[in-house]
């Protein structure tokens, strides 16, 4: 019989691994990055502003983005148009607001489309390795080597454009970074030598890969899609500077500097306030992926 | 009797035995590569075509005065749109091959080659300089960044690119305009100021490359400084210092040999980045470019000027990303050219 | 008796990090003999390697060298300005280094690195350095070296690439050569090979070899002298064979006991040693080895010994010493402690 037998393991608790905490970590290592909370600061208020303004043009406190008034048009500041207002009368102040609606609206409901589409090919990708995995990877790289903007283009030609139109477009290309990244997220958890001890050892090995691997995986899908948002943002408002976007009279940013632009000698305004919307936003939206991933990966070191 | 290096055993059906030395199994990697851009370009070309021919409506559909039936029809004849869409697609296909894209349905009687050829060369000025000012800058700032990490110039070089990479070329052309059209015209009361559209081989030059160059050198500066900050961690740089080798010898021999592979890498998208640009660029700044052409095509349906401009596109980006995986090969020796 | 090619004296060097300054290097003094082969020891963390890369003045931010001398030969290292040091380095003094596949440049021909070594300094014109770069690599035992100098490090084999690193050191004939660990990455038979070769070098060429591992068993197929480091200082020093015998200082005796021995007549227990290393920014008072010391007394805990001689030519840094230990003490393990020969007992008593 064995006397002090030195050697006690540690009762690990399976059940409820550490790994919970990683989310808190991240959290307080993105709330140190002080650019990275501006960012996340403006975006708030921009979803605010977003949802609030039809009420606040109905209470009175901003004037209706869409009444024209030739009379009073390119006025400067003034208590009544705290911005101005452009060529045909309007409302600067609350057209620059609707429009933060237009983006967000598009900016966000991409990603669920690269997510549908992305993750699809991506986790088939993977999964299925072999041919299967080696076309469908052939067929991403056809699609990424075309500029966005440019097939974009092509689409709005085709096509009338309206917001589905323009929804669906931008979210027909720009799938393939996600695609890409899930495919390789779904190889290297193939690999792992932990999920094959995990499965020999038996009793709720799932439940232990969905609490340490899904973490980890999901960081660097959250990272693209939060830098997909911008890229979106920009397109749409490219387009519609192009003429081909949202139609008017519906205020995109686009338009407002297209149409800021015939009087840029004159009233710059005009231009200047659009431009610095989207400009700041897409800023503010970088400002935060960057903080995102800073935050998830332990091993950036600035 | 030898069987001479490479020639196929006798008797193999297809034998072919790879020559030894890197040359040989380079120029094979090049004539793959070259024979893949074939089936791109394919797919490209078939993907436009079909959208365009199923497209709805008809590219005669007019605001306001539509054009009489008679008139419709006439058109529809001359263009080939009422015959069958293989045969379509075929003769497309076989004039393409000799360089024919139709007639613009825009401007009439025009050969959209012609369109082409008059309106690339502002675009070709414009993006090679801004390409010279991307690799001259993008990696100068970049690689100056990474040796003086935590000084005011690496800061400044990181917000710099941080910023000029989520700014929009337009909003970007925008702002430009209004400092140093606008704001310095008010200044020097009429007397200076930059332009704020046209092309000419002069001060015209100076806004529309600048801020087309702007977005790329953020991100291949970003790029550099990440890449060099990485190797100068490297051991192999300690062995460098150790051996006595001189600072400017470490930098370039060791770090930036290493340190810019990636960044070549990089400079093939880079392309594409400035082909979208320029669409962009020219439509701020009224340039009578391939760009700006491109945009009126789509604005007006021109469908062979908008499938033309397409091919040449997905032609230069191509061609760009092969140069660039060529290059490659060539300066990264670990490269398998499998 | 000649004068000792490099001399240490009082070195200090330390990382001033946001956590506090870590004294890496705690006051070192030892000499080197032309010719000689030295062996520093100690674990990670002990200060070995940068001691080594004090030397060659490659101690990286946020480290400085705070104070002391190196003297290699007549001048002082520490204090020569930095176009010296780059022409020390190299030509002088080599260091070869612990990874050889990290320390080479990977996209640099191995012959144009080791050319590179010999044209940064005047001794060799350029068709000269060019020349010896063949026959350096037949020194080192590569076999094809004509061919071999033309390919690049991802084509070699890891102990190739050690070899190729020697060459490289060698290449200035260099009167001091510092192999950091120069086996830790390598196969147990290649490490043998490596050692074999710096041997042979050492005896062919003459240069002086300062070995730094946590290796005993490659200290006793190369040195002749063996230092012993702990938290920056040195603990122990003296001839590799009186060392092996009769260790004095506890730290030394716990290694060489940790090592499974066929030279010993009697067969000892295996022992580990207890506790972790020490962290070098607060570091105990008194002997810095003492909480992990099985034979420490009162005093041991208030006041740091000073480096004794304890026999001609071996010094210690103890209160103790191991000669003034019973027996019986030293077999003894304590409660909590597992050595490898009691678990095995236990496990074969508890399955009989």
């Amino acid at each position: 019989m064995a006397a002090a037998t030195a050697v006690s393991l540690e009762q690990i608790d399976w059940e409820n691994p550490e790994q919970i905490g990683l989310w808190q970590d991240a959290w307080q290592r993105f709330r140190r990055n002080p650019i990275a909370v501006a960012g996340l600061i403006f975006v708030c208020l921009l979803l605010l502003d977003a949802l609030v303004a039809p009420l606040l043009v109905s209470l009175h406190l901003i004037a209706d983005p869409l009444k024209q008034n030739a009379a009073n048009s390119y006025a400067g500041f003034s208590l009544q148009h705290p911005f101005g207002t452009d060529y045909l009368g309007r409302d600067l102040l609350s057209r620059v607001m609707f429009g933060a609606r237009i983006s967000l609206t598009i900016g966000l409901t991409v990603q669920v489309i690269y997510l549908l589409i992305g993750g699809t090919i991506g986790l088939t990708a993977g999964y299925s390795g072999g041919r299967v995995d080696n076309l469908l990877m052939r067929f991403v790289d056809i699609w990424y080597a075309f500029p966005d903007l440019l097939f974009l283009l092509v689409v709005v030609s085709i096509f009338q454009p309206s917001l589905f139109v323009i929804f669906g477009a931008i979210g027909i290309i720009g799938w393939v970074d996600l695609a890409r990244l899930i495919r390789g997220q779904v190889l290297s958890l193939k690999e792992k030598e932990f999920v094959e001890g995990a499965r020999a050892a038996g009793s709720g090995p799932t439940k232990i890969i969905l609490r340490h691997l899904l973490p980890n995986t999901l960081g660097p899908i959250i990272v693209s899609l939060t830098f997909g948002i911008p890229r979106a943002i920009f397109l749409e408002a490219t387009l519609s500077y192009l003429g081909v976007g949202i139609p008017p009279p519906t205020p995109s940013w686009g338009i407002m500097i297209q149409d800021g632009n015939q009087a840029i000698f004159a009233y710059p305004h005009q231009v200047l306030v659009p431009a610095l919307a989207l400009a700041i936003t897409m800023l503010s939206f970088s400002f935060i992926g960057d903080g995102l991933r800073d935050a998830i990966d332990p091993r950036m070191r600035r | 009797m030898a069987v001479a290096q490479g020639a196929p055993r006798r008797g193999a059906l297809v034998s072919f035995k790879i020559p030894r030395g890197r040359a040989a199994s380079l120029s094979l990697y090049v004539a793959r590569r070259i024979l893949w851009l074939i089936p791109v370009l394919f797919f490209v070309i078939t993907i436009t075509f079909v959208l365009m021919h199923f497209a709805p409506g008809s590219p005669w559909d007019r605001e306001g005065k539509q054009l009489s039936a008679a008139v419709i029809r006439n058109l529809n004849a001359k263009y080939g749109l009422n015959e069958p869409f293989l045969a379509q697609y075929v003769r497309y296909l076989v004039n393409v091959a000799h360089f024919d894209f139709g007639l613009s349905f825009q401007y009439e009687d025009q050969p959209v080659s012609s369109l082409i050829l008059k309106s690339w060369p502002p675009t070709a000025v414009i993006g090679l300089l801004a390409f010279v000012m991307i690799v001259i800058f993008g990696i100068g700032i970049g690689v100056v960044a990474a040796l003086r990490q935590n000084t005011w110039v690496d800061y400044a070089v990181v917000g710099f690119s941080t910023i000029g990479a989520s700014t929009p070329a337009f909003v970007l052309g925008i702002i430009l305009i209004i400092i140093f059209s606008v704001t310095l015209y008010r200044i020097t009361g009429g007397n200076f100021s930059l332009p704020t559209g046209g092309f000419a081989l002069d001060q015209h030059l100076i806004l529309p490359v600048v801020t087309l160059a702007t977005l790329p050198i953020a991100f291949i500066a970003r790029l550099t400084r990440a890449s060099t900050l990485e190797v100068l961690r490297q051991d192999y740089i300690r062995t460098a210092w150790a051996k006595g080798l001189r600072e400017r010898l470490v930098v370039t021999k060791h770090v930036l040999k290493n340190s810019l592979i990636p960044v070549v890498s990089a400079l093939g998208p880079t392309f594409a980045v400035l082909i979208t640009g320029s669409v962009i660029v020219e439509s701020v700044f009224a340039i009578p470019g391939i760009g700006r052409a491109f945009v009126v095509a789509v604005g007006s349906r021109d469908y062979p000027m908008i499938l033309a401009t397409t091919i040449l596109f997905s032609v230069v980006v191509a061609l760009a990303n092969l140069v660039v995986d060529l290059l490659y090969t060539v300066i990264d020796p670990r490269v398998r050219l499998g | 008796m000649a004068a000792p090619l490099l001399r240490v004296e009082d070195l200090r060097t330390q990382f001033f990090t946001s956590r506090g300054i870590v004294h890496a290097v705690d006051g070192i003094s030892f000499n080197v003999a032309r010719g000689e082969t030295v062996g520093i020891v100690g674990e990670s963390g002990s200060g070995k390697t940068m001691t080594a890369f004090s030397i060659l003045r490659l101690v990286p931010d946020p480290g400085r060298i705070v104070s002391g001398r190196i003297m290699f030969k007549d001048q002082d290292v520490v204090q020569m300005n930095d176009d010296d040091v780059r022409e020390f380095r190299g030509n002088d003094v080599a260091m070869i280094f612990q990874d050889p596949m990290t320390s080479l440049n990977p996209v640099t021909r191995v012959g144009t690195q080791i050319d590179e070594a010999m044209t940064a300094h005047e001794r060799f014109s350029k068709k000269e350095a060019e020349g010896r770069v063949v026959p350096l690599l037949q020194k080192v035992r590569i076999p094809e070296a004509a061919q071999r100098a033309k390919d690049y490090p991802h084509q070699f084999s890891g102990g190739m690439r050690q070899r190729a690193m020697i060459a490289m050191g060698l290449s200035n004939e260099p009167e001091l050569l510092i192999a950091d660990e120069p086996t830790t990455a390598l196969d147990v038979t290649v490490q043998a090979q490596i050692i074999q070769l710096l041997k042979q070098l050492n005896r062919e060429v003459g240069a002086a070899i300062i070995l730094i591992t946590h290796n005993m068993a490659l200290v006793a197929s190369l040195c002749q002298r063996i230092i012993v480091m702990y938290a920056g200082r040195i603990v122990e020093e003296g001839p590799v064979e009186q060392i092996f015998d009769s260790p004095q200082h506890p730290y030394t005796w716990s290694l060489l006991r940790s090592v499974p021995r066929v030279d010993v007549a009697r067969i000892e227990r295996l022992v580990s040693i207890k506790g972790l290393p020490p962290d070098l920014v607060r570091l105990p008072p008194g002997c810095k080895f003492h909480p992990r010391c099985r034979f420490k007394v009162e005093k041991c805990e208030r006041e740091e010994p000073p480096l004794e001689q304890v026999a001609p030519d071996q010094m210690a840094r103890c209160w103790v010493m191991m000669r003034n230990v019973p027996q019986e003490q030293r077999e003894e393990t304590k409660a909590g402690e597992v050595s490898h020969q009691a678990a095995t007992e236990l496990k074969q008593a508890g399955s009989g």
